[in-house]
């Protein structure tokens, strides 16, 4: 890991994420995976609104704000407009799993050829921590101020096993709790790129973020939220990857 | 160039491709589904991208995507369907991303049924979305303007930086007429200096989201006001049907100011002084025509195939209010000419 900003981390505007949060990380390795495969000048994102919309001035890429749960299917439009972008779309966990399922889905089916790169913080974090898709079981948000309850919220949403019907090239969950954990994210999204290249197609990378304000812990006790139960309930590692161009 | 024999729906997409149009996404609706099914065979030909998406959301975030990129993007549907847009033509608005849609029309609220209508004109003129935003809506009357109209509409969508929408109907769509198709034609997708492509060294960062945010909020206001004043003052379009002595003036579109002309030419020959304003463009509302009329004008019929008169309010705002609008409607059924005829010579006896 280098100690450096990378220099498509753009440094003259705001970005205003909570102390703690997970999405300035997330940009960080996003640009350092960029400049370590040399590829800034042909990075195109899309992002969703919220939090992670914060990234278009955090990182210097040009960029299109989509609407909530449609950014992957805006990318992917991106993507056959300009074959020769790479295109990452960048939405929630609420976004791509919630409202937005059945892009993050028929993407995999088409084998877009973009990278999703899904922020999984189990909470809708901008509107104030309500419960998403990826909320625990048990797990307390202002949406189920008793804990979520599978019989009455259905179960969380686990991406690893809902996509494993489809032909998409490569599916992986990472993490940005620990040094470890940040540096195996940035190979994950290296990976994906490199498979965007390669014409391979659909990549989602989804990453375990934190949200301490939302979770009601302190930044450090949020990492270790991850470690200790956020990981087990979403394990880490990679779950498909196909090699060989299908488109 | 000589003519074809061809659907209004064919006519429309084939003279988007001849516009430069390379992309298209969208989902089967009838009566739009035409539309789709010759792009998925005619795109692959001319080197452009056709998906049939999984819903009429992925349909025009598609073309969100695809449009901000450059690309001259279409995305086309029905009556339902054009409600489900209405989030993603708000976003286009917001966003100042020129793309164009069609709406080929059908009949009522809900599911409403697939037959011949104009259904959807409150939705097409007042921004069926949220936000403060109207499009630009043009009104194809023949199998023709399909064409000439789909071919504009990408001209106008980008000299505004604005969506277009081509409000057809069923009929318009599903009929064959011989039509002169336009040249086609070529479109760079790096012609503007807002389309996304990634960024290159030193060059500026181009974002597209919320203009306010690159206006400033506080000018944002009198950006758009500006904006809108100058689609209404150069765009308004329509065709003034022997109004110059009219005493009756029928304001009808699309299908049904055809059926409209045919009573003119029967009202004539019986001596009543009738005549037509067909709005071409339905927003922005063709005030002038109303302006160009003469004293000896009485009132107004406005003809639509819906229930309620989706078009009354406009045809008074247009007037200010000064003569009596009176409404002949029809569902499931196209309008009847003899109606009209009747309906005109009632007219003619209070007024």
């Amino acid at each position: 890991m280098e100690f450096r900003i990378p220099k498509d981390i753009d440094l003259t505007q705001q970005a205003s994420w909570c102390p703690g949060c997970g999405h300035g990380i997330i940009c960080h390795v996003i640009a350092e995976a960029a400049k370590e495969l040399g590829v800034s000048d042909r990075i195109v994102t899309v992002d969703d609104v919220a939090c992670g919309q914060f990234a278009q001035y955090a990182l210097k890429y040009n960029s299109i704000m989509g609407a909530h749960g449609r950014v992957v299917v805006t990318a992917a439009g991106v993507k056959r407009a300009r074959p020769d972008a790479l295109v990452i779309a960048r939405p929630g966990d609420g976004s791509a799993y919630s409202i937005g399922i059945e892009s993050t889905l028929y993407c995999g089916l088409r084998n877009e050829n973009i990278l999703n790169i899904v922020v999984n913080n189990s909470v809708f974090g901008m509107t104030g921590g309500q419960m998403s898709p990826t909320s625990l079981v048990g797990m307390k948000t202002a949406t189920s101020p008793k804990g979520r309850d599978p019989k009455k919220n259905g179960t969380p949403v686990d991406i690893s096993k809902l996509m494993t019907g489809t032909d998409m090239a490569y599916l992986a969950r990472c993490a940005v709790n620990s040094p470890a954990n940040i540096e195996k994210t940035k190979q994950c999204i290296k990976k994906a790129l490199q498979k965007q290249m390669n014409g391979e197609g659909y990549c989602l990378v989804e990453i375990l973020s934190m949200c301490p304000t939302n979770w009601g812990l302190s930044p450090e006790a949020a990492c270790d939220y991850i470690k200790d139960t956020q990981s087990v309930a979403f394990p880490l590692g990679e779950f498909i990857d196909r090699e060989g161009g299908i488109k | 160039m000589a003519k074809e024999l061809i659907k209004g729906n064919q006519a429309f997409a084939e003279a988007c491709l001849r516009a430069g149009c390379r992309f298209f996404s969208g989902y089967p609706i009838t009566p739009q589904s035409d539309i789709l099914e010759y792009l998925c065979w005619r795109m692959e030909e001319v080197g452009g991208e056709c998906v049939q998406t999984e819903s009429e959301l992925a349909g025009i975030n598609m073309v969100f995507g695809a449009a901000s990129a450059g690309a001259r993007a279409l995305t086309t549907t029905s009556g339902p369907g054009f409600s489900l847009k209405q989030e993603g033509i708000s976003y286009l608005c917001a966003s100042d991303v020129p793309a164009v849609i069609a709406d080929v029309m059908r009949i009522g609220a809900g599911l409403g049924d697939i037959f011949m209508g104009q259904g959807d004109y409150w939705q097409l003129t007042r921004g069926g979305g949220h936000g403060d935003y109207r499009t630009i809506v043009l009104a194809p009357a023949s199998c023709q303007e399909m064409a000439d109209h789909g071919y504009m509409a990408f001209d106008l969508a980008e000299k505004y930086r604005h969506p277009v929408i081509v409000a057809s109907d069923a009929n318009i769509g599903q009929m064959m007429e011989s039509v002169e198709l336009p040249e086609m034609t070529e479109h760079d997708i790096d012609k503007y200096d807002w389309a996304i492509r990634p960024r290159q060294e030193g060059e500026k960062q181009r974002v597209i989201w919320n203009r306010f945010w690159d206006i400033g909020e506080q000018q944002y206001p009198d950006y758009l006001r500006a904006k809108y004043a100058e689609m209404e003052a150069n765009e308004q379009r329509w065709e003034s049907v022997q109004t110059e002595d009219a005493e009756i003036v029928i304001v009808a579109y699309g299908i049904s100011s055809r059926v409209a002309k045919s009573a003119i030419i029967r009202a004539r020959r019986e001596g009543i002084k009738l005549g037509m304003i067909r709005p071409i463009t339905l927003w922005p509302y063709p005030r002038k025509a109303f302006d160009e009329l003469g004293p000896q004008v009485k009132a107004f019929l406005d003809i639509e195939m819906n229930i309620l008169g989706q078009m009354v309010d406009d045809v008074k705002l247009a007037t200010d209010n000064r003569l009596p609008v009176e409404f002949y409607g029809e569902y499931w059924n196209v309008i009847d000419e003899n109606k009209i005829i009747s309906k005109v010579k009632d007219m003619l006896k209070r007024y």
